[in-house]
């Protein structure tokens, strides 16, 4: 954390990534132990451990950070964050370079390309319903992204609606108008934080 | 208007205190605006504590006449003292000087400028205000009793016990456990030498057992302290050990015949048994067993008393009981030592749940010959050698979910378990770490010698110990998973055996054990010393003193010298033969006293004594400390304490205020 | 007992044995989940991929309608573990920081509301269950005990973690699921990675990924001869049931273990019937483990007590477990 005495200077990436993220991240204080990499359930997968990517964003290695499967391959069970003994909240930074990553225009850089685009299928139902449509959000992103392999979806889909396990029209919430405003206010206030 | 004459000192303190406080300023002031308050004199210094310092304050007592001294710099508590001795050389009574603190109380904790100096301004004001009604005083003089108190019988209080004792005088040596040893009596070798830890403690051990100044209460505790430096009066709990010393030769008999066959979870670290009457282990000092009674079949359910039976001697006593022993000392060390972090409390680490995981102290009693399996590193089916150990370092420490704090020792334990691992059982050893802690004499070259005897390193915090097997190399074994760091890449790590290098905690009852001596302890527990750097055994209860790991967590070598520096400090102060105390105490001023006797029983020295002839009560100002108590509970206010009178702390609220140059002080809000 | 109601988009339909089977084991105890009204969804793990002040507001939407919802209890429940997350996430980093409660505010009036701190605490169904009913009360209710069947309490990861308002449980070996199952009359397994990942969205992201995870989960409960796995979040229960013929095929095993809600099997064991609890819409068909539980078991031959070898060194002496 900046003391009072600590000269002005223009943002690094590493205050860019905790300016963004709520809370406090106390990424200053990683000693990088690596317990986030021991932890991490997908962590053999990741081009970079999360420990190396926080020495990375130390080290304002911006580009190979955004451009890094790492984030993508977070699977959210917090497990890095409550162990780490110094409380870095490795998830919640985690979620910040997903948006950065996108924001940046590196995420399609990235060997998980396709992840954002579920989660932007996912959210442009959200917007549009107010709920979550998965048959939707399945057609739409196996269509988009792997277009030739949308049969291997088939025996699911097939099995999720023979079980009545999945609607086939996306139902609206009433207050949708009022939803979308709150949504498209809180995206500009985001933008301008950006520009900051 | 006041007759005093006053001088003014006003120190910069190279730039601690004058980089945030207008010191020029302050000093000016204070010559001009409490002129007529008594100030005669007022001028700022590079360095007030310096000889030339001093000499200024010196030469304007003899030149000018003064009669009050009052300097605006540091702490009392680090240059009172030289600035009342200044004063007392110059021929100026030493408790007409006040120094008050405009650097921990202004310039350390401040950062406006201005507001700063105007507080200065008002903290010079105050104690102007209150030198004025200052009294010229004597210091106590009280002897000190020759006898030390010396509480735990681990090495740091055997080192304190052997140096006071050789040096002449006596020592009460009173440890809760049946033997004295501390921690060190269950280790097996000790680093960085690997000397054999009971070879090299136990003839101190020995010395102190049969010392002739060293009276030792073993199985014992202190349950009260009275009185206060050079004049200590402790109550000791002798706990009854169920075994006539005057008769009990040692023999153990007992022990053998006993049937009653229970988990030592002190010694042995859970892993091995004793019995209801035991000796810890064999080199016990003293060599007399003692009776568990909540485990004693006698004691719970009225049968056996095989021990009485088989007993040559007739030591067996079931109707001993406690014993209550007062003794007078004159200094107190405390020296009582750690608790190894609970392991259990680290889940993803399986301890508890997993067989082969074991802590340190565990290890140590496997590893020893005297231990559970007579030194054989097997696993916990008593039977199995491991082909595969990993030493965890950092459990429990360096951590904010659990203790913050690096423990000092482990990184070092843990090269000594990798080197006895692999002396005797020839597994493979890694040792898992965040940074090598290797920084003493010797240590660095010992973690060489690891490296060439083949020691695996992997620098990663292990993130967890699974036996969930994820391929046919892990079925049946530990799996340490743990990222490893220098390489980026997790890494599953298959073993026969982990040993958790646990961290260092204070006792469970350190909190309240410091309560009964009048210390304080740090929020996790580890005692306060007088000051870090400069003072590390003095507490900041005068002739209370502390040594070894009860001060935080640290090896054997400097236990010992923290042990002995306790005990030379001690030695000095029993040389003098006495101690000036502040004669900060309290007096009762008869004709406001109504005999409620309020303050008798308030005062935690006892030093209030009752005249049931007149019904007034006295302040003994032997005994006295100058707490205050009494001076508060009076209803009638008939109690005053020098140094502290009504009229000193009233005028020093009004110069804070101001209100002697009748201006109200206005201080914006800073932060 | 009332209570404000959160299901989550999954309980509509994916879930709704979930649902269904919650809502009817919940009227013995008196207990009354309110759903709150025309609640949108919490926006799971993707939103706040994407926009983080969108992320929240969806989220705070929720919140502002629980907390003006009337006789709310002052409390959400939430049966979903990302949902409970969401909520009770936003709603602590919402409480605590000033600045960035008045910028969601600035979007939340763009939509006609306003967010206040404070006045709601987010928990998540089970917790609800043991410990406002209780265990005593749920052990009352039991009729038809599930005794003989092996199970598999499957925590996953986010109603331990990490530790934001409303968790409940211990972070690494939680136990109260266990100990539901147990007052239910089950044989519990208490296998190791009972709270790891079951993978959340990986399945759709990276199918390596989500069938390692799904395996090692798998392996492990069929190590420990579990019968059934039970849980308490529907993407879980989605992974393992939905994929585990994926897995199968991917890996070669041949797992065939029924993964039901802790609410359904508290439903069988008070009397209720398997059609009531919404049974028979798992991928992998539970019937053929339940019919364990409808033929009378014989007692289990008593466990030899294995006298410890004289050189065997004792365990570290563990809490009792009550």
């Amino acid at each position: 954390m900046a003391t009072a005495k600590t000269q002005a200077r223009a943002p690094t990436f590493f205050d860019q990534v905790v300016n963004a993220t709520v809370g406090n991240t106390h990424l200053d204080m990683c000693i990088q132990c690596g317990t986030c990499g021991g932890s991490c359930p997908s962590g053999p997968d990741m081009e970079h451990t999360p420990r190396a990517l926080f020495a990375m964003i130390k080290g304002e290695m911006k580009e190979q950070v955004l451009r890094s499967n790492t984030p993508w391959y977070c699977v959210s069970c917090y497990y890095c964050m409550t162990r780490c003994p110094q409380d870095v909240h490795v998830t919640d930074i985690m979620y910040t370079l997903k948006r950065m990553a996108i924001h940046e225009g590196l995420s399609k850089e990235s060997s998980a390309s396709d992840a954002p685009g579920f989660s932007q299928s996912f959210i442009a139902f959200v917007e549009n319903y107010g709920r979550s449509f998965e048959l939707g959000l399945a057609t739409r992103y196996h269509l988009t992204h792997h277009p030739l392999e949308v049969y291997k979806m088939a025996p699911m889909g097939w099995g999720m609606l023979r079980r009545g396990r999945m609607n086939l029209t996306p139902k609206p919430i009433k207050g949708l108008t009022e939803l979308k405003a709150i949504l498209n206010r809180a995206k500009q206030l985001e933008e301008e934080d950006y520009a900051l | 208007m006041t007759e005093e004459k006053i001088g003014v000192y006003i120190c910069h303190c190279g730039s601690n205190i004058a980089g945030t406080v207008d010191v020029v300023d302050v000093a000016k002031w204070a010559g001009e605006e409490l002129k007529d308050r008594g100030v005669v004199v007022s001028r700022d210094y590079k360095f007030m504590c310096s000889s030339l310092g001093q000499e200024l304050i010196e030469k304007d007592i003899k030149e000018l006449g003064l009669t009050r001294v009052v300097v605006g710099a540091c702490s009392p508590h680090l240059h009172e003292n030289t600035f009342r001795t200044a004063c007392d050389r110059a021929g100026l009574n030493p408790y007409l000087c006040e120094l008050v603190s405009i650097r921990e109380q202004v310039s350390w904790v401040h950062t406006d400028r201005q507001a700063a100096t105007e507080k200065s301004k008002a903290i010079v004001s105050g104690g102007v205000e209150r030198v004025v009604h200052n009294q010229p005083l004597e210091p106590l003089h009280v002897p000190i009793h020759p006898a030390t108190l010396v509480v735990g019988g681990g090495i740091a209080g055997i080192q304190s016990a052997l140096e006071l004792a050789d040096a002449g005088f006596p020592v009460y040596l009173v440890e809760r456990e049946p033997s004295i040893g501390g921690h060190m009596a269950q280790f097996d070798k000790t680093f960085p030498t690997l000397d054999c830890s009971a070879c090299i403690l136990t003839p101190k051990m020995v010395s102190v057992g049969g010392h002739k100044n060293i009276n030792m209460f073993t199985w014992s505790e202190v349950t009260q302290v009275d009185g206060y430096v050079g004049n200590f009066t402790v109550t000791i709990r002798k706990r009854a050990r169920y075994i006539n010393e005057e008769l009990c030769t040692g023999c153990v008999i007992c022990q053998e015949k006993c049937p009653k066959k229970i988990i030592d979870e002190v010694y042995d670290a859970g892993l091995g048994y004793r019995k209801a009457v035991y000796t810890p282990f064999p080199q016990a000092v003293p060599k007399y067993p003692v009776l568990d009674r909540e485990n004693c079949t006698y004691f719970q359910k009225g049968t056996c008393k095989a021990c009485e039976k088989f007993c040559p001697t007739g030591a067996i006593d079931f109707t001993q009981e406690d014993e209550y022993i007062t003794v007078q000392v004159g200094n107190i060390i405390l020296a009582t030592g750690f608790d190894l972090f609970d392991a259990r409390r680290i889940k993803q680490y399986g301890y508890g749940r997993l067989a082969n995981v074991f802590t340190s102290l565990e290890f140590e009693r496997l590893s020893n010959a005297a231990g559970p399996t007579n030194g054989n590193i097997v696993l916990r089916d008593g039977v199995t050698t491991p082909e595969s150990v990993g030493i965890i370092h950092c459990v429990g420490s360096r951590d904010k979910n659990y203790n913050n704090y690096c423990s000092v020792i482990c990184c070092m334990q843990s090269l000594k378990f990798a080197h006895l691992v692999e002396e005797r059982t020839g597994a493979q050893v890694t040792n898992f770490y965040i940074d090598m802690r290797t920084a003493f004499k010797a240590y660095d070259e010992f973690y060489q010698r690891l490296l060439e005897e083949g020691t695996q390193f992997i620098r990663g915090k292990v993130a967890e110990i699974t036996d969930a097997a994820r391929k046919p190399g892990e079925e049946g074994k530990l799996i340490i998973q743990v990222e490893d760091t220098l390489i980026g890449k997790q890494r599953r790590i298959p073993v026969d055996m982990v040993i958790l290098s646990c961290g260092l905690e204070p006792r469970h009852d350190a909190k309240e054990v410091a309560k009964l001596f009048g210390i304080s302890c740090s929020a996790d527990g580890w005692y306060i010393e007088k000051h870090p750097k400069l003072d590390p055994v003095a507490t900041m209860t005068e002739g209370v003193f502390i040594a070894g790991c009860v001060q935080g967590p640290k090896d054997i070598p400097a236990s010992v010298s923290q042990g002995a520096a306790a005990a030379a400090r001690v030695l000095g102060r029993i040389q003098q033969g006495e101690i000036a105390l502040e004669p900060v105490r309290a007096s009762i001023d008869e004709a406001k006293c109504s005999g409620c006797r309020i303050c008798n029983n308030m005062c935690p020295f006892n030093a209030i004594l009752f005249h049931e002839d007149r019904m007034v009560s006295e302040v003994n100002p032997a005994l006295c400390q100058g707490c205050g108590t009494c001076v508060a509970a009076c209803p009638a206010g008939a109690i005053s304490g020098t140094c502290f009178s009504n009229e000193q702390i009233l005028s020093q609220i009004e110069g804070l205020l101001l209100l002697n140059v009748r201006r109200p002080l206005v201080v914006e809000t800073v932060y | 007992m009332r209570y404000s109601y959160y299901p989550g988009c999954s309980l509509e339909r994916n879930a709704s044995a979930y649902h269904v089977s919650a809502m009817e084991v919940a009227k013995p105890f008196g207990v009354e989940f309110a759903e709150i009204d025309d609640w949108n969804c919490c926006g799971a793990t993707e939103y706040i991929a994407l926009n983080k002040i969108a992320a929240y507001a969806l989220v705070a939407r929720n919140l502002v309608i629980a907390k003006n919802q009337p006789d709310n209890g002052h409390t959400l429940v939430a049966p979903c573990s990302a949902c409970f997350l969401n909520l009770s996430k936003a709603e602590q980093y919402l409480s605590e920081n000033e600045t960035f409660r008045e910028k969601m505010n600035i979007a939340l009036e763009a939509g006609g509301m306003h967010y206040t701190a404070g006045g709601l605490s987010v928990r998540h169904l089970l917790d609800i269950f043991v410990n406002d009913v209780g265990y005593n009360a749920i052990a009352e209710k039991v009729v038809k005990p599930l005794k003989g069947l092996r199970i598999a309490p499957y925590y996953g990861c986010l109603i331990v973690r990490p530790g934001f308002q409303g968790v409940f449980d211990d972070h690494e070996q939680p136990d109260t699921l266990d100990k539901l199952m147990k007052v239910l009359g089950a044989n519990v397994v208490d296998f190791p990675l009972k709270a790891s990942c079951c993978g959340g969205h990986m399945t759709q992201i990276s199918e390596a990924v989500a069938m390692d995870l799904l395996n090692r989960l798998l392996k492990n409960a069929a190590d420990y001869e579990a019968d059934i796995l039970v849980t308490l979040c529907p993407m879980c229960q989605l992974n393992l049931d939905a994929y585990q013929a994926d897995v199968n095929r991917y890996f070669k095993t041949s797992y065939h273990i029924p993964v039901l809600y802790f609410t359904q099997l508290m439903g069988l064991a008070m009397g209720m019937s398997a059609q009531a609890m919404g049974i028979g819409k798992e991928f992998v068909d539970a019937r053929p483990a339940l019919a364990k539980i409808g033929v009378e078991v014989p007692e289990p031959a008593p466990v030899k007590k294995k006298r410890p070898s004289k050189e065997e060194l004792p365990m570290p002496r563990m809490p009792e477990k009550e």
